[in-house]
């Protein structure tokens, strides 16, 4: 595996692998003096960040570092990227300057690709910390291994993802990765807030969350993302377009205590964060045992070190 | 199927150096080695722990434990010390999947730790090992128990107990075979 793009045809045996990776570096890292390994000493990562993000980045940079790599990070603001240098120039420049491998997060749907495309020759990997609407494989990948963690072999699990699908990466990422995975995918959204082409997804679709709870063996909430909601000229945000209100957005798919007690006892509740709570999620049941959101942010270091590892540590075979 | 001649190669090319029972008995006698040369069933004895390398130092280590249990008296415990993260050839081959790492209750500070691994060659898998324990914690002190020494080191590491010494040329292979993974015991060359 030389980049991560995307989970969109991901080699299920690939995807077990890198989770097995990761159980067994949270296992053997548990409780250790040091928490640092040799394995990718003289490795150079840098993260490159053109929107906001502090889970996803912090996670990476601990990842790298905790696997010994050198990381730098580059944010949009303080750097050329402000001075308007194109994504390809950055890359090219990263690439020159040493980087064995780009964690990069863009508001525009396929900049991963781009880059990869652009760094072939490099032989720089690239990894995808979330594109635009499009995907953010590290994410599903962390979700799976939560799920993984909670209800053991996930196939043949039914796992519903809520809220706001249209523009979420992070469910597209997981629709591919836990079905390659064997497991069964329900979307439940307001029908604005569907992708056009869902039909052909492998997915159930559904518009109402308590029919669909009492079957399911996780929920997975998502962040109703307020500012790819535009309404007006280019530029304008709102919400008002895609459902009435925040109250009425919650009444229909908020998951409060009573729906929480629709769930199957052992059904495990996760949310990528950030978490508006009160809205898409009541804080009780963020807080409650049944919720795996923290552990979701732990195990992503654990998944991204394996990513790291997966990519890194050994010279890719020329093809 | 009928027992071997040792020393004899089969049709498939393969030389058995040691039977299953070869096996039991060498690790019986490495057992009464750890016990004497550490003096673990003594009033002031230390603390002896035995931490198998992935994967078939693992199950050794546990046979060892036993033995040293029915002899002695001492339940001595045991742990598995993965190093692939910890070598210094990882880059030159595909990616390694890991194995367990798994530290005895307790963990490594102050204890008597015996690394067990099935063949020893190089000597840098006991360098990632060495590596890999400095990590948990600071042993006492640290030995080395491995079934087959074959030769050709490549750095000052010397095993304290060796079921078997082997010369071997370089291009041949010895594999360890253990009941948990080859549904037999025995040590064969290649």
């Amino acid at each position: 595996m030389r980049h991560l793009l995307s989970t969109e045809g991901i080699d299920p045996a690939a995807a077990t692998a890198i989770l097995d990776t990761a159980a067994t570096l949270k296992q053997s890292l548990e409780g250790r003096e040091v928490r640092k390994l040799p394995t990718l000493r003289g490795r150079t990562v840098v993260t490159v960040f053109y929107e906001n993000s502090t889970r996803t980045r912090v996670s990476f940079e601990i990842a790298g570092k905790w696997m010994s790599a050198d990381v730098v990070n580059v944010s949009s603001s303080g750097s050329s990227v402000g001075k308007g240098e194109s994504l390809r120039d950055t890359a090219l420049t990263l690439a020159a300057a040493g980087a064995d491998c780009v964690v990069v997060r863009h508001p525009a749907s396929g900049a991963a690709h781009r880059l990869a495309n652009w760094l072939q020759d490099a032989g720089t990997s690239v990894v995808n910390a979330g594109d635009g609407m499009h995907e953010h494989p590290t994410q599903a990948l962390l979700d799976a291994a939560t799920l993984r963690e909670r209800l053991g072999d996930l196939a043949d699990r039914r796992i519903a993802i809520v809220g706001d699908v249209l523009h979420s990466r992070v469910a597209r990422s997981n629709v591919h990765l836990l079905t390659a995975l064997g497991a069964h995918v329900t979307l439940v959204a307001p029908p604005t807030l569907l992708p056009a082409g869902v039909a052909n997804w492998p997915v159930t679709v559904s518009h109402e969350l308590d029919a669909e709870l009492p079957s399911q063996d996780a929920v997975m909430l998502l962040r109703v993302q307020a500012e790819r909601m535009y309404s007006g000229p280019a530029g304008a945000k709102g919400n008002g377009h895609f459902f009435p209100s925040a109250r009425e957005y919650s009444i229909a798919y908020g998951l409060n205590e009573n729906r929480l007690k629709l769930l199957p006892e052992h059904a495990v509740v996760l949310h990528p964060g950030p978490m508006l709570r009160g809205m898409e999620i009541a804080s009780s049941v963020a807080d409650s045992p049944r919720a795996a959101i923290t552990d979701q942010v732990r195990n992503g270091v654990h998944v991204r070190m394996a990513v790291l590892y997966h990519l890194l540590a050994h010279e890719e075979e020329t093809a | 199927m009928a027992p071997r001649q040792r020393g004899a190669t089969d049709p498939a090319g393969e030389r058995e150096l040691l039977s299953a029972g070869d096996v039991a008995r060498t690790v019986a006698r490495m057992a009464h080695q750890i016990i004497e040369k550490t003096a673990l069933d003594a009033p002031s004895a230390p603390e002896v722990v035995l931490m198998g390398i992935p994967s078939r130092g693992a199950p050794l280590a546990r046979r060892l434990a036993v033995k040293i249990n029915e002899f002695s008296g001492v339940a001595v415990p045991t742990g598995t010390l993965d190093v692939t993260l910890y070598r210094d050839d990882l880059r030159r081959g595909p990616t390694r999947p890991l194995e367990a790492t798994k530290l005895p209750d307790g963990g490594v500070d102050d204890r008597l730790v015996v690394l067990v691994d099935d063949v020893l060659f190089s000597g840098r898998t006991i360098r990632a090992a060495l590596d890999a324990l400095r990590d948990h914690g600071r042993p006492r002190a640290v030995q080395l128990a491995v079934l087959v020494d074959r030769g050709h080191r490549e750095l000052p590491i010397r095993a304290d107990y060796v079921g078997k010494n082997v010369p071997t040329a370089r291009s041949e292979e010895v594999h360890v075979l253990l009941e948990e993974f080859d549904q037999r015991d025995g040590v064969v060359l290649r």
